[in-house]
């Protein structure tokens, strides 16, 4: 048995060692926003924020997550009330067929979090480990480009 | 795909660790970012995993007299943003930004990249060319005797790296670190890390250390000592590429590979030369 909050919630479930965090959140607590793409660690799709940190889901073991706090896009904001970095996706086209979006706007919080973001290298850099096949990550850099610029009131 | 099934053990002492890790097909569960992987593709299948990340005081980066003490649990993230290492080692701040990317970071901790001895890594082969120091649970193991081949190690079966001690580098020592890979955060095609210790016009201590060039971590030695003046950095790259062994493989020829060995070397050597006091 174990006991993981995700996104504010306690969720005690029984669960086999093997099962990964990933599967954990879609299958044992139906969060199916966190999307499960290479399954080793390449391609982004499945970060979420761990105890404070962005991690992939995919390389982390639900039990590893045992006492621990989960943020997953559940958690940023809901269909009619999108958090500032939703709401500048949209606003920026930062996504096509949506497949990656959750792990851009997972790592993307991580960022804004953590760094000051002052050049667009520094998000490129942040970014480098979330695939997208649609956008050419153009727009998705424009859209946190805007939430870092509007935090500072620029 | 997902893993196979395994037995999970988070013990909170390491003398529990060892004792689990005694008789079965067990590994060590350190941040789980080559493990699980390979776990993942099924080319692991451990029976046990001991999790080691609920042990106290495993995880930080203390100074002292001779240099810096880094837990083995530490984490990549946790290195890159240290003030004591930026202090005492700023080629292993400045490495960090090639350790691939921020959520493994964020995870990914130095033992275990260490333990996992990946050839084409960093931490293998900062952990050489700094003459790291590895304290196990039984033995101190210098990083030089650490690595007998691709991923396999000096460790025994139930034996826990516990932490890493890097001896301060003598006053003045220039560093450079160059890495060439396809794509940002990707693992090295080559890289090449290299010292430069000087007293007055002559090299006290150069040491030059390959990664991604064989099949671990390699310190140049012919080429080290070939190093006499600032003039003298052609004819240690030239040196340095014939000292290295590389595979070919889909992502760079062998030849390519050698060629890296030989543009790094002189980058980081006279990135080196020029920070040298």
């Amino acid at each position: 048995m174990i006991k993981v909050t995700v996104n504010g919630t306690i969720y005690e479930r029984e669960v086999e060692p093997r099962l990964l965090l990933a599967d954990f959140l879609r299958h044992k607590l139906g969060l199916t926003g966190t999307h499960v793409g290479c399954e080793q660690g390449v391609c982004g799709a499945c970060t979420i924020i761990l105890n404070g940190d962005s991690v992939r889901s995919c390389l982390c073991f639900a039990v590893q997550a045992d006492d621990g706090e989960v943020e997953t896009v559940e958690g940023l904001g809901t269909v009619e009330n999108l958090n500032p970095l939703q709401t500048a996706f949209q606003e920026h086209h930062a996504l096509q067929c949506g497949f990656c979006t959750p792990g851009m706007l997972m790592t993307g919080v991580d960022l804004l979090r953590k760094y000051p973001l002052a050049t667009d290298a520094e998000i490129r850099e942040g970014l480098s480990g979330n695939l997208c096949r649609c956008t050419g990550y153009e727009n998705v850099v424009k859209a946190i480009r805007v939430v870092v610029d509007a935090e500072h009131g620029r | 795909m997902k893993p196979p099934a395994f037995e999970y053990l988070a013990p909170t002492s390491i003398e529990a660790a060892v004792a689990a890790l005694g008789g079965e097909e067990a590994k060590v569960l350190a941040g789980g970012q080559s493990l699980v992987p390979m776990m993942n593709f099924r080319l692991l299948a451990p029976s046990l995993l001991v999790d080691i990340s609920r042990i106290p005081g495993l995880d930080d980066i203390r100074e002292d007299d001779d240099g810096l003490r880094i837990g083995a649990m530490t984490k990549h993230h946790q290195v890159e943003t240290s003030h004591l290492m930026q202090k005492h080692f700023p080629i292993v701040t400045a490495t960090m930004a090639h350790v691939a990317h921020l959520a493994i970071r964020n995870r990914g901790t130095i033992g275990g990249s260490l333990c996992h001895g990946d050839p084409a890594a960093e931490w293998p082969g900062l952990a050489l060319l700094l003459n790291a120091q590895l304290k196990t649970t039984r033995r101190v193991i210098p990083a030089g005797d650490f690595y007998e081949g691709a991923l396999a190690t000096d460790l025994a079966d139930d034996e826990i790296l516990t932490e890493i001690q890097l001896p301060s580098l003598a006053p003045g020592t220039g560093w450079g670190f160059e890495e060439m890979a396809r794509r940002s955060g990707d693992f090295a095609l080559a890289a090449v890390g290299a010292t430069v210790h000087l007293s007055g016009d002559t090299v006290a201590e150069a040491r030059i250390v390959a990664i991604g060039a064989h099949e671990t971590p390699l310190r140049l030695t012919t080429a080290e000592g070939l190093l006499k003046d600032r003039a003298s950095i052609a004819a240690v790259a030239v040196a340095a590429m014939d000292e290295v062994s590389p595979n070919s493989d889909l992502h760079g020829s062998a030849d390519y590979r050698r060629h890296l060995v030989g543009v790094l070397t002189r980058r980081a050597l006279t990135a080196a030369w020029e920070r040298a006091a």
